[in-house]
């Protein structure tokens, strides 16, 4: 009967918390509510003032001029600014920016998908790791790091250019570079060497939300498609890219914005037309302009809302 | 006449797992045919070979006297109802059922009335603009019903269909199902774990345990004269006799089985003492103990059941017993 001597002990069914913390857990499990409010009011805060509050101070900026003269900037409401924004000059640099973000977008779905799916279909154990690995790796290095390395890949005197010849292919990267608009000297200072840059930078960004999105995508429905008698390339176009797709759009979110925004790619490698991120930083830094530099940050913005709302219109949030 | 699926010595091995190993069947058509088995016997994957999720590793399969092998599985005019039901998710329930028309190419007006009279089979009829996670779990299962059976399949393959419903509606889904079946004349193969869900529907039955077939028989069959030991075990809840006890009794020295409700209370019978009963509505389970082995009785509504801890006196009829292999 051992078993019944705690009786002797003494028990209590509500035995009683002691301490500052343990009394802390017993109000917090009480009010649920002001737990979560203590969690979710600094983050608010930071969001709300910091980030919204100077979006809104930007926004305002983006109404007012600058005196030609004085350079001073004028505090009064005028569309002015929007006005030069428009002007032949500044509307190429948006037009340059909005294709090159929408085809950099466009490369990195296409290539992302067939690495995303392996990953979420196939992958396993340390196959799986591997691909994370492979993914981030890039992420942990500088930014400026590989860039340059790029740089040197892409320059006339480059690698790439040495690999071409080697290959006997040096009429074919002639070829290229030879096209109207995107080709140039060199592959480092043309169109197409800012779009390799981009893509390769942005592309870590497609690959895990698309990855993401395919790993939740059941395989009973892949089965069940070709079970109803669809081929592999209808279930594709039918089931699997309708489910993929809030990840591909949560992905594009990420590479079109910031191509949309990056101002160093298109610095250090490409021709030297300028790109939004170029036009806000020479604005506000050497020509003093903060309300020019204001307008142009504003169409990115006005762009990205554009394309979700379009996003959405056509359901691409239907599977969420 | 051709069967509707023909398995000769077909395998399929995963690595050193040999999860279908030899097995030869033939299903009729239009034959209600169930896979019964435990978890892992390998009737799961001859359901998937059938709808050619997987290829053979060794063995040829014939579906209506064509062969099977290397014909992928959208090539087939086999369809499946999934254990979960698959259904998908970005599609409303009118689009779910017509997608096999839609893949097939066949036009929006036709196979839009198809899909409306699929589900009016499955009596949910006007769901079709709602969405798979609207319905509760009955309901969905009809839905992967009419998407199986708007393509008119040859054979219609059901993977433990009703598992996850719960008692009532199940008992329902097993009615509905057995007289679908009928009125269609398509051939069902159907896979379960549970043995009364199998003997309750089938026309055939097959028992599965370790990747091959143990038996196969009508439900009665399968029943009343198990081959083996583990037939007996796992279908139904009949007596296994050890062969010890069989010949002390005054039978042969080899495994036997007897039902529940063969035996009955009888002055002149053996002696036993009642350790457990059970009620069950229309009658008392009593489980008894005759010489060290615990054995089922049970008894018919009405009759006295004796107290626990008593002694009884049990008797059979000779033919009630039912010998059997030692095997598995």
């Amino acid at each position: 009967m051992t078993a019944l001597t705690i009786s002797n002990a003494k028990t209590s069914i509500l035995p009683g918390r002691s301490g500052f913390f343990g009394r802390m857990s017993d109000v917090f499990w009480r009010h649920p509510k002001l737990l979560l409010f203590l969690m979710l009011t600094p983050p608010l805060l930071w969001l709300g003032i910091i980030y919204i509050g100077s979006l809104i101070a930007l926004l305002l900026q983006s109404f007012f001029s600058i005196d030609d003269f004085s350079g001073l900037v004028n505090y009064e409401f005028t569309l002015s600014t929007y006005a030069q924004l428009l002007s032949p000059t500044n509307f190429d640099i948006i037009i340059r920016t909005v294709v090159m973000a929408a085809l950099v977008t466009i490369a990195s779905a296409l290539i992302a998908f067939p690495i995303a799916y392996y990953a979420a279909r196939y992958a396993q154990g340390k196959w799986k790791v591997l691909f994370y690995l492979g993914v981030m790796l890039p992420l942990w290095s500088s930014y400026l790091v590989k860039v340059y390395a790029w740089k040197l890949i892409l320059a006339k005197e480059g690698i790439l250019t040495w690999l071409f010849e080697k290959l006997h292919l040096a009429w074919l990267l002639d070829g290229i570079l030879n096209l109207p608009v995107v080709g140039g000297n060199s592959l480092s200072v043309s169109y197409l060497g800012t779009f390799i840059v981009f893509v390769y930078i942005w592309l870590p960004y497609m690959i895990l939300p698309t990855q993401a999105a395919l790993e939740r995508v059941p395989g009973n429905l892949i089965e069940a498609s070709a079970d109803l008698g669809a081929t592999p390339g209808q279930t594709f176009r039918t089931v699997l890219l309708p489910l993929a797709l809030p990840g591909i759009v949560a992905g594009s979110i990420f590479t079109f914005s910031l191509t949309l925004g990056d101002y160093i790619i298109p610095q250090i490698i490409g021709s030297s037309r300028l790109f939004i991120g170029q036009a806000v930083y020479a604005q506000q830094g050497t020509a003093g302009n903060v309300p020019l530099a204001a307008a142009f940050s504003v169409v990115p913005i006005v762009i990205m809302a554009l394309y979700l709302s379009l996003a959405k219109k056509l359901g691409a949030f239907d599977a969420l | 006449m051709t069967s509707a699926v023909r398995f000769q010595q077909v395998s399929r091995h995963f690595g050193q797992v040999r999860a279908v190993d030899g097995v030869d069947l033939e299903i009729a058509p239009g034959e209600f045919f169930a896979m019964l088995g435990p978890s892992g016997s390998g009737k799961t994957t001859c359901l998937r070979l059938i709808a050619g999720f997987e290829q053979p590793s060794a063995g040829h399969i014939q579906i209506f006297g064509e062969t099977a092998d290397g014909v992928p599985p959208y090539r087939r005019n086999v369809n499946t109802v999934f254990q979960d039901y698959a259904l998908f998710p970005h599609l409303n329930i009118l689009d779910n059922v017509a997608y096999g028309l839609m893949v097939k190419g066949v036009g929006k007006a036709e196979r839009m009335k198809a899909a409306g009279d699929a589900l009016e089979l499955v009596k949910l009829p006007g769901y079709g603009a709602r969405r798979p996670g609207q319905l509760s779990g009955g309901q969905r299962q009809r839905v992967a019903l009419a998407r199986a059976l708007v393509n008119k399949p040859k054979v219609l393959l059901l993977d433990e269909p009703l598992g996850a419903l719960d008692l009532k509606l199940r008992e329902q889904m097993q009615e509905e199902l057995k007289s679908l079946q009928r009125a269609l004349g398509i051939t069902f193969v159907f896979v379960t774990h549970d043995q009364g869900e199998a003997l309750s529907m089938a026309d055939r039955v097959a028992v599965f345990n370790n990747g091959n077939i143990v038996q196969e028989g009508t439900p009665q069959d399968i029943y009343r004269r198990p081959k083996t030991r583990f037939v007996a075990d796992f279908v139904g809840s009949s007596n296994v006799i050890a062969p010890e006890l069989m010949a002390a009794l005054g039978g042969e020295k080899r495994w036997a089985s007897l039902r529940p409700e063969a035996i009955r209370l009888a002055g002149d019978g053996i002696e036993a003492t009642v350790e457990h009963a059970s009620f069950l509505g229309a009658a008392t389970r009593l489980g008894v103990d005759l010489r060290g082995s615990r054995l089922h009785v049970m008894l018919p509504a009405g009759a006295p059941v004796p107290d626990v801890g008593t002694g009884i006196r049990l008797a059979w009829q000779p033919a009630d017993i039912h010998y059997m292999d030692d095997a598995a």
